[in-house]
């Protein structure tokens, strides 16, 4: 259970966030949807501790993300925006830099691996440098990075970014696989489509507010269309003129 | 502690297989330096040795009119160039500017009679003293057409009965207290300044490509939220850079202890200890400055916005620690407990006493130690400062 309250985060005098309150729940995928710059990126870091809120709170698993951060990272796995693979690792020493990090042991490790790279399909990579591997590769291998200690929460920034269609399909397969498991899943995105055939929840922000929330049926009740883009469209205030 | 040992074992890894590391670590600082070294070191001391007693010739313009002059100069090993074509001061002048000739003694026509009056007979030596390559052997001819005056004036004395002593009043005598090793430590000063190049230059990309770099490879985000400290994340990178430095400094070690045995020291009359045991010990003075080194990188490139912006940074900054080594040999400092103080000064002066094989004091090797450890843990402290910074993301 992630839970964030009237959170607000300051740049310097620019507001990335202001007043966001919402929830994702267990067992079911949360779509954080917003235009560029909305600051669904700034929420995700304040939720994985990165960056520190302004005002507010927010809560992983009932934790206070700035009252104890190093155990509010131990139960999240991060995929960033980019992956931001290590170029000179293989996949398999990116995962395991990171299990290690997580403070897995060896052997449980090892086998966590070897799951992973079965689970995920990254056998024909497993040993090779990461500094070559396509877009869906390296997401992938991202993807399996932040599930190597087992995290109940995992939060997505933008992670069918570059994806192709196969792979993004295969992607949204592996996130409602884990949703059923029983994980809280957070995933930002600004494509309407891919939020529409995944999440179960819908949070919308822009201008670092959120602009309105809930699942896609009572989303489409209140704003009288079923077309996830006209609803993202209002929610935000229009198109510009 | 476990979680620093990971990142510091990840970044060596990582890095042991980036060709830049490999470059500036093993090869640039290790070879270079005694490479350039031992070519400076050759050249100065073909210079030096070449200088002393070799045979030169010089013009002579008027040497008939200085027959025994002429005698005393060849007696000296400087003979009358022949076939110079110079005839007036003028033409000498020229010849010197041009660089056709170092130096041209010219013998006034007068100067037979001058010399039998009693008169002051002139001679004019011309040269450029902004020519350092000149300097000695203008300073032998000087010397020389000075010696046979002298010799002159003691005959003149002689001939009126008179004891050449009674203008001779002081007599200087020269006692160079300088030992072999002292003489040869005066070339073999510059090693330290490439042995702290070369621990610098061996953290460099690592310094920055832990920090500036593994921001914009975007790996920093995904790191930092992992569970783990972020001063245990950047003391593990702190940590690889040492190691790194750590052995650029032990190969260009390795590199001098192979390569200063084939130096012409010995044409100099110079000894000079550079066993395995003297580069051993040098590795462990230098030892506490290469976390110092790697702190101050780590540092000024967490201070930076991208990797460009750190590198032309460090470039400037690796020039820091040998200020105090170019200060020390133009006031030609000797060690005392105050300047082992100063780090990278410190570890010059002990080496440079090791070089001399002179004991190196306790107590001054307790200070250097002390000072360099105490700058690098400020300096660390910094970085795990602005590495804590919500900054450090961009």
């Amino acid at each position: 259970m992630i839970e964030v309250n009237s959170l607000s985060k300051v740049f310097g005098d620019v507001p990335a966030l202001s007043d966001v309150s919402f929830r994702a729940r267990d067992g079911v995928i949360t779509g954080l949807l917003g235009p560029n710059g909305a600051g669904k990126s700034t929420c995700l870091r304040i939720l994985s501790s990165v960056l520190r809120p302004s005002h507010g709170t927010a809560s992983v698993g009932g934790i206070d993300v700035s009252g104890d951060p190093l155990a509010v990272r131990r139960i999240i796995g991060t995929l960033p925006h980019g992956a931001g693979l290590y170029p000179h690792l293989t996949a398999v020493e990116n995962i395991r830099y990171f299990g290690l990090l997580c403070g897995v042991d060896r052997a449980t490790l090892s086998k966590r691996i070897d799951r992973l790279v079965q689970r995920l399909d990254l056998g024909d990579v497993a040993d090779r440098k990461a500094g070559g591997f396509s877009q869906g590769e390296r997401t992938k291998v991202a993807l399996a990075r932040a599930l190597v200690h087992e995290p109940p929460h995992l939060l997505l920034d933008e992670p069918t970014n570059g994806l192709d269609v196969m792979a993004v399909r295969q992607l949204r397969k592996w996130l409602q696989e884990l949703a059923r498991d029983g994980h809280c899943i957070l995933i930002s995105s600004h494509v309407m489509q891919e939020i529409s055939a995944l999440a179960d929840d819908l949070v919308i922000i822009a201008h670092g507010r959120v602009a309105a929330k809930g699942t896609p049926e009572e989303l489409a009740d209140r704003f009288g269309n079923w077309d996830l883009e006209e609803i993202f469209v209002s929610a935000v205030g229009g198109e510009p003129s | 502690m476990s979680a620093i040992l990971t990142v510091c074992r990840k970044e060596i890894l990582d890095n042991s297989r980036d060709r830049r590391t490999l470059l500036t670590a093993t090869l640039l600082g290790p070879l270079l330096g005694p490479i350039f070294f031992v070519f400076i070191f050759n050249v100065s001391i073909s210079r030096a040795t070449s200088s002393a007693d070799e045979q030169i010739d010089v013009p002579i313009i008027g040497a008939e009119y200085a027959g025994n002059l002429v005698a005393f100069l060849a007696s000296r090993g400087i003979g009358a160039s022949e076939g110079h074509g110079l005839g007036s001061i003028d033409e000498a002048v020229r010849a010197v500017r041009n660089g056709d000739q170092e130096v041209v003694v010219f013998v006034d026509d007068s100067f037979g009679e001058d010399l039998a009056s009693e008169a002051g007979a002139h001679v004019t030596l011309v040269y450029d003293e902004s020519d350092t390559a000149s300097g000695r052997r203008v300073g032998r001819v000087r010397g020389s057409v000075g010696a046979y005056s002298q010799q002159i004036g003691t005959l003149r004395l002689l001939a009126r009965g008179l004891d050449p002593s009674v203008v001779r009043p002081l007599i200087i005598d020269n006692f160079d207290v300088s030992t072999a090793e002292e003489r040869s430590s005066l070339i073999l000063g510059m090693l330290t300044y490439f042995l702290l190049f070369a621990t610098l230059m061996g953290g460099l990309h690592l310094a920055t490509d832990t920090t500036a770099g593994e921001r914009e490879r975007k790996s920093l985000e995904p790191l930092l939220a992992t569970p783990v400290s972020r001063s245990s994340l950047i003391l593990g990178k702190m940590g690889a850079t040492t190691a790194y430095m750590l052995l650029s400094l032990a190969l260009t070690l390795a590199c001098f202890a192979i390569a200063i045995p084939y130096m012409s020291i010995d044409d100099l009359g110079m000894s000079t200890s550079f066993d395995p045991v003297t580069a051993l010990t040098a590795f462990l003075v230098l030892l506490p400055f290469a976390p110092l080194g790697a702190a101050l990188m780590t540092t000024v490139a967490c201070f930076t916005k991208s990797y460009k912006e750190a590198q032309s940074y460090l470039g400037f900054v690796i020039l820091v620690p040998t200020l105090p080594l170019i200060l020390a040999s133009i006031l030609n400092v000797r060690p005392s407990l105050a300047l082992m103080a100063v780090p990278s000064l410190s570890q010059h002066l002990l080496i440079t006493n090791l070089i001399r094989a002179e004991p190196l004091e306790a107590s001054m090797l307790a200070v250097s130690v002390a000072t360099t450890l105490l700058l690098g843990l400020l300096l660390a402290y910094a970085a795990v400062r602005l590495y804590g910074r919500e900054r450090i993301l961009g």
